[in-house]
């Protein structure tokens, strides 16, 4: 299969007791039918368990939902685990109930971009999209590095 | 055995593989399920030293609890100590090709144990019950270490019986509602399990399906050898493997026999869950004792070289340079009446031969 052909694996996670799973589950929905494989573990999540799934599954994104307004604590929590387990190469995106200014702070902090309410999900996807085509550009000038701890 | 030269990035995967890191682990079954270029000579180099964890497959209707199941028997195994790996199988839809892999909701309580991994893997377009290279990951986890291989299929019906090629036992998860489905199964799932397990026992009409079940295998038994295929009968002989030795001969040889049991569970509970455990067990020695194994083993060995030769000959025929010609060529021929399909066919399989012997 070409570098570009390939399915790219999105862990969908609602992280802490926020239990509006509405939005969590349009999206994972939506991954799929643009042809994504999306794997879906539920309510409830902590970081460590959303970190663990996205290692064992190898996914390309890790995709938050979060409107209860813990955001500016979940999304860099989620960001380290992930570096210190030597997968800081994915994607960590999101959305939910969450102001453009911590949007732009959580950026600055090496999150993807997140979607708010009424966002078609068409974006999102698009988005996703657009930063696979971008790594496997990256990853054709030089192999995918194993190098990590 | 012969050493192969991998590719840098996968020999770095690899010995990163065999230092144990699961990243390292994630990401060889990436690159198999993906089959990336130079995934076969990957597993080549990681199957080298051989290691056989005890392979359990759980397959069953839809729904059935099959993931519950496997969590708590998975919880039942790190009791006793033992590293899990875990392959759940979820359908890829047919018109996106995207899937919704939901196997993992069943299985948070084991979301952080370090001694066990779990991988959802979508089927892929393969319709088996399995993933195009399923049984290939089942392989890696053994390789890496665990004790414990754990697979569940799709929710089945009665012709997705690949499971039995990849586990040593098979477990058939029922429901009572599956009741009037048993004459249907006859043909299916029947043959397959080495232990049937009626899950949601909770629920109206499981002491029925019980009854019904052991009814079926008493009859089967009875009646099994004239014109029934033993259980894993139907496989070996898809697989070309003779049919002596299943448990058929065995039942009537002085050899140990094994009496396929009926059991109970409520998975989310854990009620039965250890009754569970020590039917796998008891299947396990008895698949010692009685070589049937070793049998398996072969059978999957057999089936596993199959599977690569038939892969690399589709490849190999289907890159063919003049194979394309002649193929593009000759269906006009068949359109129009000039060739048929066969005549088209032979001259592809002739030119394929003859630029193999050259
Ligand atoms: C429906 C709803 C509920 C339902 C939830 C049902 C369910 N199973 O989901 C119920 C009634 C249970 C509920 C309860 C509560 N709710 Co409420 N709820 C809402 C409401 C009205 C709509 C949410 C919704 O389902 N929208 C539809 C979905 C499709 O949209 P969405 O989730 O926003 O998702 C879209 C985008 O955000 C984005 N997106 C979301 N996630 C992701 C993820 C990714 C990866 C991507 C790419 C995009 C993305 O894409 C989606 C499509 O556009 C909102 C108000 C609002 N207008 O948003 C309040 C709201 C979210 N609730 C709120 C509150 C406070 C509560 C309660 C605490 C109330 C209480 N005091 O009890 C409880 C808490 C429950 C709990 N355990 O968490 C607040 C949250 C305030 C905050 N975060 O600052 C809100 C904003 C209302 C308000 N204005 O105060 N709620
Ligand atoms: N009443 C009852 N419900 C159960 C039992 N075991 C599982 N369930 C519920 O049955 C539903 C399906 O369980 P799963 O474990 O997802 O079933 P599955 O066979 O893995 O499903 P698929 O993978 O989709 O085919 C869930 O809502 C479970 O909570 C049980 O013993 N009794
Ligand atoms: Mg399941």
């Amino acid at each position: 299969m070409p570098e570009g052909d390939r399915k790219i694996r999105v862990l969908v996670a609602k992280p802490g007791l926020d239990g509006h799973d509405r939005g969590a589950k349009v999206i994972a929905s939506a991954f799929r039918d643009a042809g994504f494989e999306v794997i879906y573990t539920g309510l409830h999540q902590t970081p460590e368990m959303i970190v663990s799934a996205a290692v064992q599954e190898d996914v390309d994104v890790v995709a938050m939902s979060v409107l209860s307004g813990a955001h500016m604590t979940l999304f860099p929590r989620v960001k380290e685990l992930l570096t210190e387990a030597g997968a800081d190469d994915i994607l960590i995106t999101g959305g939910g109930i969450i102001s453009e200014d911590d949007m732009e702070a959580l950026h600055g902090q090496g999150i993807g971009r997140l979607f708010g309410p009424g966002t078609p999900t068409g974006e999102a996807i698009a988005y996703i999209r657009d930063w696979a085509a971008e790594r496997s550009g990256r990853a054709n000038q030089a192999s995918r590095s194993w190098e990590a701890p | 055995m012969s050493t192969i030269e991998l590719k840098p990035e996968n020999q770095a995967l690899l010995e990163r593989f065999r230092a144990g890191k699961k990243v390292a682990l994630a990401r060889a079954i990436s690159l198999v399920e993906d089959e990336r270029p130079g995934f076969q000579d990957f597993l080549h180099a990681a199957l080298e030293t051989p290691r056989f964890s005890k392979r359990i497959g759980f397959t069953g209707p839809p729904g059935a609890g099959k993931s519950t199941l496997v969590s708590a028997l998975t919880r039942a195994f790190r009791d006793q100590d033992d590293e899990v790996a875990v392959v759940a199988v979820d359908p890829t839809s047919p018109y996106s090709g995207g899937a919704l892999l939901g196997d993992r909701i069943r299985m948070n309580d084991l979301a952080t144990d370090p001694g066990i991994f779990i991988r959802s893997m979508a089927t892929r377009g393969s319709l088996g019950g399995l993933a195009t290279t399923t049984k290939e990951v089942l392989d890696l986890m053994d390789a890496f270490g665990f004790q414990r291989v754990l697979v569940e299929t799709v929710g089945v019906g009665q012709t997705e019986l690949e499971i039995t090629g990849a586990a040593d036992t098979v477990v058939v998860i029922l429901v009572p509602e599956s009741g009037d489905a048993i004459q249907a199964m006859k043909a299916g799932l029947m043959e397959i399990a080495d232990i049937f397990v009626v899950n949601k026992s909770d629920r109206p009409g499981a002491d029925r399906l019980v009854k019904d079940l052991r009814l079926a295998l008493h009859l089967r038994e009875g009646e099994a050898l004239k014109d029934v295929p033993a259980h894993h009968g139907v496989d070996l002989k898809r697989m070309g493997v003779p049919e002596s030795g299943t448990s058929q001969d065995e039942g009537q040889s002085k050899g140990p026999e094994w009496e396929i049991p009926v059991l109970q569970t409520v998975a989310h509970s854990g009620e039965g869950v250890q009754e569970l455990l020590e039917a796998v067990s008891r299947h396990r020695a008895f698949l010692e004792e009685s070589g049937l194994l070793l049998e398996r083993r072969e059978a999957r060995a057999a089936g596993r070289v199959r599977d690569v030769v038939e892969r690399e000959l589709r490849r190999v025929a289907w890159d063919h340079a003049g194979v394309k010609g002649t193929l593009a060529e000759g269906v006009a021929g068949i359109v129009s009446g000039a060739e048929t399909p066969y005549s088209l066919a032979s001259s592809i399989l002739s030119e394929l031969l003859d630029s193999g012997t050259k």
